[in-house]
């Protein structure tokens, strides 16, 4: 029998939900490592009871766990992020140089094709990788020289975010840094090439082209088509069909096209999900109603759905890690709220379930699916 | 053996009780004993003091017999009460919560 487990992240624990593949009935345990806020948990797709969790804190600093069971037991590993070389400096707020300063890890992404390879992405903005399961880490110091000194904070600092895998090129990976933009390597890390040509940051950035600056929320790919990206920009709904070389916007008939996270159909590479923000000053969602919104053309066409979700008074936000899909069919969509709550749908959208309700601020969802 | 007060994360982290007990070689400094109880106990590394730096983490501080030596030298020696087991060296986080 198959089945989902979910892996939340949230501002005081980490939270690990599990369900058979009907996804009606759901077991909660957590909080794990309570008091702490759990930036990220997620699974490697090589063996799935490895997992790996980010534990934060701005008294006691960063803290990396794994588990090898599923998550029934955990024990830290390695938490040092050295920057190589000299750091250097970066944009400020003001626009002012900043030293580089190792803040947390917002991003962990195991490797595709190496158990004991795994990804952080950490703020300050950089990428870090381990080779030993999470003992010892090493920075990709060349994403810093891609214009590094003109990136910048966004509002929740300057955070690598995003880390996409390209299945079919082990060499290749994109990365999305607030505020920076999307990069991407061709040849495992050595070197890396802005991509965010035809991103327009009218009222953000004094040259609204900008080769960097962008600030990128999240990015999202279908792993049989790794050359079309999809973007949730802070504004603009953005799509690539060139790896990144190029983006078009795809906002079409949203009701507001700010917004966190976006996700991709498991089955269905052109069908996508957003959940549309007020604006960057008014974090939640229009009028007051929590709506996923669904395209099933690749973007600019979207249906908002709204079954099962709360139509008046919601004023929660979504954050950029904290929407994602199962592989069962019918294709499970799943988002976490800053109220609290984990809805989660078992028919790729059409109707919504709270999952688990009253959780800390949830800071990030992942889901595994079971064999 | 220098006895040590740990803050709720922390000791739940190294899976210990509230207080613990160290041995430490040598002068009985900061640096000294917190390099003990790294050694110790590995998951607290860069939990109290940053971890290429050693510099004490901002929203932490060091209490010792009634007084603040989270400004002292971390090479300085700590009191002969810390030094001899019969007063506490606490490590305490920066109160926060309303």
């Amino acid at each position: 029998m198959n089945g989902v487990r979910v892996l939340v992240g949230t501002r005081k624990g980490g939270f690990i939900l599990t369900s058979d593949a009907r996804r009606k009935r759901w077991v909660v345990s957590g909080p794990h490592f309570a008091g702490w806020e759990i930036y990220h948990l997620k699974g490697s797709s090589i063996d799935p009871n490895r997992l790996y969790a980010s534990q934060t804190s701005d008294w006691f600093g960063q803290v990396i766990q794994r588990s090898d069971d599923g998550g029934k037991t955990w024990a830290p590993v390695g938490n040092k992020f050295a920057y190589e070389g000299v750091p250097g400096t970066h944009q400020w707020y003001d626009g002012t140089q900043h030293p580089w300063e190792f803040k947390r890890v917002w991003y962990l992404e195991p490797s595709l094709s190496d158990l004991e390879t795994v990804y952080a992405g950490v703020e300050d903005a950089a990428l870090f990788r381990s080779s030993d399961g999470g003992q010892t880490w090493q920075e990709h110091a060349a994403l810093r020289s891609a214009e590094g000194h003109l990136w910048q904070p966004g509002g929740g600092g300057m955070c690598l975010h995003t880390i996409l895998q390209d299945p079919s090129d082990p060499g290749r990976i994109f990365i999305a840094i607030s505020a920076a933009g999307a990069f991407r390597t061709d040849d495992g890390g050595q070197t890396w090439l802005p991509v965010n040509r035809g991103l327009q940051s009218r009222y953000e950035l004094p040259d609204p082209n900008a080769e960097v600056g962008h600030c990128v929320h999240n990015l999202a790919m279908h792993p049989s088509r790794p050359g079309v990206l999809f973007m949730q920009k802070h504004w603009d709904v953005m799509c690539s069909d060139d790896a990144g070389a190029s983006w078009h916007e795809i906002s079409g008939n949203l009701p507001s096209d700010f917004g966190f996270p976006i996700a991709v159909h498991a089955h269905e590479p052109d069908t996508i999900y957003v959940v549309p923000i007020k604006s960057d000053s008014e974090h939640y969602p229009p009028e007051g109603k929590l709506r996923v919104y669904r395209s099933r053309s690749g973007g600019n066409e979207w249906e908002a759905l709204t079954r099962g979700l709360p139509q008046r008074n919601c004023y929660v936000n979504v954050l950029r890690s904290a929407m994602t899909v199962d592989s069962l069919d019918p294709c499970g969509v799943y988002f976490g709220t800053t109220g609290g709550q984990v809805y989660a749908s078992a028919d790729s959208g059409d109707s919504w379930t709270p999952i688990v309700q009253n959780l800390p601020a949830v800071l990030s969802v992942e889901v595994q699916t079971l064999p | 053996m220098i006895r040590l007060a740990l803050p709720t994360h922390l000791w739940r982290l190294a899976n210990v009780s509230r207080e613990i007990e160290i041995q430490v070689e040598g002068p009985i400094t900061l640096n000294a004993v917190l390099d003990a109880l790294e050694a110790r106990y590995p998951m607290l590394r860069g939990t109290i003091r940053d971890q290429v730096t050693k510099e004490r983490r901002p929203y932490l501080r060091f209490f010792a017999c009634g007084e603040d030596w989270s400004h002292q030298s971390p090479d300085a020696p700590l009191p002969d009460q810390v030094a001899t087991g019969v007063e506490l060296l606490r490590i305490v986080g920066a109160m926060a919560g309303g």
